[in-house]
């Protein structure tokens, strides 16, 4: 927990305070901030891609069937994808409805 | 076997760094530096060295080229001056946080303004937190030997820091002195090839340089001054290394007659050597005079500062640059003092600041803060200019 | 043939279909909801892969990918100070090229990528970004145009457009906001005579990415101007980044277009443009102005894309 935190003590410190576990942001839950969560209606989607390419969270992953599915762990819920998706199959939702 | 030639100090300082076999080499003009890296880029050019000479547009992208060198695992070499110095501190104090074994020799002279190209340390002072291991030349061979030596420590696993080697400009840089070039065996016999204990490399993704929030930038700097203390032992190993390889032997602190001297002028530098030939004219006179001359500026030799100067009555401490501390002394004035107050030790101590911006330092100049010492009687005295008009 | 139409000939170029799934920037990183910025910068990476070393100047991107102990790349990465990112990826190249030919490393492949905001390239960075490129570095230099300080929270930079209200140029009784035209930057980087320039939008994501790509092919130093909304500074709701993107863009007021060994080539002709006070009231920034300050702003806007229909021998 102590290297997540970065409470840890200076003989634990790598070099120069260099970060040695690449992509490792990918434990923070920034799915934390979200008040809005964005929901897709499959039945509408056109696997077309967008939601993926302008999230800016990289929240969006193709399923075995070709529609993208979100990780909540990561959305922020900034809404991007659903107002960009051409056949507005996606709706944003209150977090706790 | 090498070789003794008469050789300007610059070209030497030029063919050590060449010598080391450095990769990259990033530098800006600036008087009185120009030589050095005016060598290497002909080095370079005539194929003597397969290095990269950048030619940077400023002292401030020469560190940081070098930053860059550095963190991608290459040998890199770089110097500077003043001025020059003055522009790229904000990433000197980088390069030493972030670890990396930069080489940089600085051609010492005065900080404007006026605008002055001549020679005094006040660069030098300028640089001492900046948390390089800085070590200081008195002659032309002192600065080839200080360059190999900067790399050997720099570059080894427990000690990663940059280096900073000092030398005279104009004084030094610009003299023709006889100097013992070794050749390139002896010297890969002594400077083992740049391993990087960390590098920018795709197959082993590092971040180097991240945010340091409140949480951690105390232990950062922490670990970096640890680096620094601990450097020492590793400074005094390889220069008993060098001694044993190449027959010349250094030590953080060199001393000339300081045995039953009386009064001790303590020096950086070039202007140790007026200062023994006047510790000689003085001692003809049936005074007892002795010089303490810092090779190692950082990390500073506490102890091996304190040992020749404890039997001392007078100490004469001289600081070639212009401090405003407003008070009584001088940088290398209050480092003396600290080290005297650790030991509880209180001899009549004198701070003068000599030979400013080119001013030339006499031995009858010495003779008098000589004197001026010992007449104080311990009482605490403003730093005083010597050599100056009224 | 130039040196930058000859390295990219042949390159077919990606599609919405065929994306790369790789993200050299990770999820975790701490963007803003709807960051623009961190969204262009992640296409980028996606079209750059993961054979590069990245040279972060001092910046939102830099505080949101890296605070210790977690980074957001997978990636070799440094950050050193504000102002000198260029030099940084000089140095890193010319070790990479030194060492290579020396044989102390076999890696000739690495793409070298120093990016920077708008303030760190067109204001405290531009002398060590105009010396890396007149020096030839092999490598990309991306702006990520924000249009202000946006990290210190919200000052005017030279990219700041005119009438926008920052922090340091607020719209007030006697103040329009910023009162000088935005730095052509990627004019500047032209002057360099360097093979490769373009602007770049995220809202255009395929062709955001062709142009990292071909930069990334094409030897020698290239420039790219990425448009990056920023709904904080901006004052725009997060989910209409890519909108406000995609409307600079269809107004005029941000066009996309190549500098290809020195020869303008228009990436897009906006048939229709639409008028910019409809970009104009997505943003709060600009919600100041008066219908005639408006009608200047259009004058100009027209007047200089008039100007780059000329330079890419384009009919207006």
């Amino acid at each position: 927990m102590a290297k997540e935190t970065g409470i840890m003590s200076w003989k634990e410190l790598e070099l120069g305070n260099s970060i040695t576990r690449p992509g490792n942001a990918g434990e923070l839950k920034t799915g934390d901030w979200r008040s809005m969560r964005p929901v897709t209606d499959y039945e509408k989607c056109t696997k077309c891609g967008q939601c993926y390419i302008f999230c800016p969270d990289m929240v969006y992953k193709k399923n075995a069937e070709g529609y993208y599915e979100q990780n909540y762990y990561y959305c922020k819920g900034c809404g991007i994808c659903a107002h960009e998706c051409p056949v507005s199959c996606i709706a944003m939702v209150q977090e706790g409805d | 076997m090498g070789k003794r030639i008469g050789v300007e100090v610059s070209i030497a300082a030029a063919e050590a760094a060449a010598l080391a076999d450095v990769d990259v080499i990033a530098a800006y003009p600036i008087t009185p530096q120009t030589h050095i890296v005016e060598h290497l880029s002909e080095l370079v050019a005539d194929g003597h060295l397969d290095a990269e000479f950048i030619p940077v547009e400023s002292e401030h992208s020469a560190m940081s080229c070098c930053i860059g060198s550095s963190a991608a695992g290459a040998r890199t070499f770089t110097a500077t001056s003043s001025q020059g110095y003055a522009l790229m501190s904000e990433i000197c104090y980088i390069a030493s946080s972030m670890r990396l074994p930069i080489v940089m020799t600085v051609a010492n002279r005065a900080l404007s303004a006026p605008i002055s190209i001549w020679n005094d340390h006040a660069d030098m002072m300028m640089s001492r937190d900046t948390g390089w291991i800085q070590t200081v030349a008195e002659n032309g061979q002192e600065v080839v030997d200080l360059i190999f030596h900067a790399f050997k420590v720099g570059e080894d696993h427990r000690v990663l820091l940059p280096v900073q080697v000092n030398l005279d400009g104009f004084i030094l840089s610009h003299m023709i002195e006889p100097i013992h070039m070794p050749d390139k065996a002896e010297v890969d016999a002594y400077l083992p090839p740049y391993k990087p204990a960390m590098r920018l490399d795709p197959a082993h993704p590092v971040s180097m340089g991240p945010v340091g929030m409140p949480d951690i930038y105390t232990e950062a700097k922490m670990a970096q001054d640890q680096a620094l203390r601990n450097s020492k032992a590793v400074i005094v190993e390889a220069w008993k290394e060098f001694g044993d390889k190449f027959g010349r032997y250094y030590k953080p602190v060199e001393t000339y007659k300081t045995e039953d001297a009386e009064t001790i002028i303590v020096s950086m530098g070039s202007i140790s050597e007026t200062a023994m030939t006047a510790a000689d004219a003085l001692r003809a006179k049936g005074k007892k005079v002795g010089v303490a001359r810092i090779r190692l500026w950082r990390p500073f030799p506490e102890a091996e500062l304190f040992e020749p100067v404890k039997g001392a009555k007078n100490l004469v401490v001289l600081d070639r640059a212009m401090n405003f501390s407003g008070g009584d002394t001088g940088i290398l004035g209050g480092e003396v003092k600290s080290v005297l107050f650790d030991q509880n030790h209180h001899p009549s101590l004198r701070n003068f600041f000599v030979g400013l911006g080119g001013r030339d330092i006499t031995v009858q100049n010495f003779e008098e803060m000589v004197e001026k010492a010992s007449a104080n009687g311990g009482k605490p005295v403003p730093y005083e200019i010597i050599n100056v008009r009224d | 043939m130039g040196i930058a139409a000859e390295a990219i000939k042949d390159f077919k170029g990606f599609n919405l279909k065929n994306m790369p799934e790789v993200e050299p920037l990770s999820s975790g990183h701490r963007a803003c909801q709807g960051c623009g910025e961190i969204l262009a910068l992640r296409q980028a990476m996606k079209a750059l892969g993961t054979n590069v070393v990245v040279c972060s100047a001092t910046g939102c991107m830099e505080i949101v990918t890296s605070p210790f102990p977690q980074t957001a790349w997978n990636v070799p990465w440094i950050h050193v100070a504000f102002e000198n990112t260029s030099a940084v990826v000089s140095g890193v190249e010319a070790a990479y090229k030194a060492m290579n030919r020396k044989g102390k490393i076999n890696q000739p492949d690495v793409t070298f990528l120093a990016y920077g905001g708008d303030g760190s390239t067109a204001d405290i960075g531009i002398q060590a970004l105009s010396g890396a490129l007149e020096r030839g570095h092999n490598f990309i230099y991306i702006c990520l145009d924000n249009e202000a300080y946006m990290n210190t929270g919200i000052q005017r930079s030279s990219s700041t457009p005119w009438g926008a209200s920052t922090t340091t140029s607020p719209a007030g009784k006697y103040s329009k906001g910023q009162s000088t035209w935005k730095k052509n930057m990627p004019a500047i980087a032209v002057a360099h005579e360097i093979p490769y320039v373009a602007t770049a939008s995220p809202a255009y994501p395929v062709d955001l990415m062709n142009k990292v790509k071909k930069a990334s092919m094409i030897p020698g130093p290239a420039y790219l101007h990425f448009y990056s909304p920023c709904p904080t500074g901006w004052r725009c709701g997060g989910d209409e980044s890519v909108a406000v993107a995609r409307l600079a863009v269809q107004s005029k007021v941000f066009p996309l277009y190549e500098v290809i060994d020195g020869q303008y080539v228009l990436s897009r002709k906006v048939a229709k443009p639409k008028p910019i006070s409809e970009y104009f009231k997505m943003q709060r920034r600009f919600r100041h102005l008066t219908e005639t300050d408006v009608q200047m702003i259009q004058e100009r806007i027209d007047a200089e894309y008039a100007e780059l229909l000329k330079k890419c021998g384009v009919e207006a």
